[in-house]
């Protein structure tokens, strides 16, 4: 059974989406893979180094603008955001370190291999887009299965 | 110029994800969980994503260059690898568990929600700990990366 399907939106959202990957093609020649733009400025500071400049600061302006969009939203329209319900803190904290580890370990994660990727057909975006989406799938339809989607 | 370009490419993102509904985690594990009342959405927003960028994509990369940068730095890597998978399926799994991928998760934190702070808290020390591995050599790094 289908449930809370908001088609319009969801069409509506994802073509922004699109457009603001497009936009940061055409003006800085950059993959608006999340992941890797977090990633790549988790590295100079992790590593202890000078952050490269050129490479450090537009991900920071783009941060800017995730940041004020979010604002925006807040403004706008808050019932937006919502944690997961049913996910206690150490599932979140386990979560956050399987996505962590497994973005950089896979180069990339939705809007890197999903969004760019599949849209370059790359045959390693499709890889990769296939697998988190079977194991999303199964995980979550797992849990939902076997303990009505608490954990 | 490419730094306010950026920043308008992240605002734009941002909105684009709070009108699709990928800042409620709960939507998205609607999404991936179908046991029970399946929400396709995620599905369109991918879809609508692609539907943009992709005929957009092949007539930038015509040009000879980006607007406000020397050169395009795409992705050129083309090898199916063992890490490839197992690191999508580790990201997977991690999707599954908290509804949360890195954009909204990025999103909601920076709107104040707190399950996503923690979420982009143990995130973050995920990556620094791959990138420590890589760095002192004991997983060897990739030439570049998908994004």
């Amino acid at each position: 059974m289908i449930h809370d399907f908001t088609p319009v939106s969801a069409v509506v959202g994802g073509a922004l989406i699109g457009l603001s990957a497009s936009l940061l093609l055409l003006t800085t020649g950059k993959v608006a893979g999340i992941s890797g733009i977090w990633g790549g400025l988790v590295q100079p500071m992790s590593l202890m180094r000078v952050p490269i400049g050129g490479e450090v600061s537009w991900r920071i302006a783009f941060l800017g603008g995730l940041a004020v969009g979010a604002l925006a939203l807040l403004l706008v329209s808050p019932g937006v955001f919502a944690d997961p319900a049913t996910r206690s803190t150490w599932a979140v904290i386990g979560a956050g370190l399987l996505v962590g580890v497994g973005t950089r370990m896979g180069t990339g994660c939705t809007s890197g291999h999903g969004v760019c990727g599949l849209s370059r057909f790359s045959v390693r975006s499709l890889v990769a887009v296939l697998t988190f989406m079977a194991v999303g799938f199964a995980l979550a339809t797992t849990i939902g299965w076997l303990a009505g989607g608490v954990l | 110029m490419r730094v306010a370009a950026a920043f308008a490419a992240g605002l734009l993102f941002a909105v684009g994800l709070g009108i699709a509904g990928m800042t409620d985690a709960n939507k998205v594990i609607g999404f991936l969980d179908v046991s029970r009342g399946w929400d396709p959405s995620l599905g369109l927003v991918m879809a609508g994503a692609i539907g943009v960028h992709l005929p957009l994509y092949r007539w930038i990369v015509r040009r000879e260059q980006p607007l406000y940068a020397e050169a395009f730095d795409l992705p050129t890597r083309r090898d199916i690898t063992p890490r490839l998978v197992a690191g999508a399926a580790l990201f997977g799994a991690g999707w599954a568990l908290a509804g949360y991928c890195p954009g909204p998760a990025l999103v909601s934190a920076l709107a104040g929600k707190g399950t996503a702070v923690l979420f982009v808290l143990s995130t973050t020390i995920g990556m620094v700990l791959w990138q420590m591995l890589e760095s002192r050599g004991e997983v060897p790094a990739p030439a570049t990366s998908d994004g």
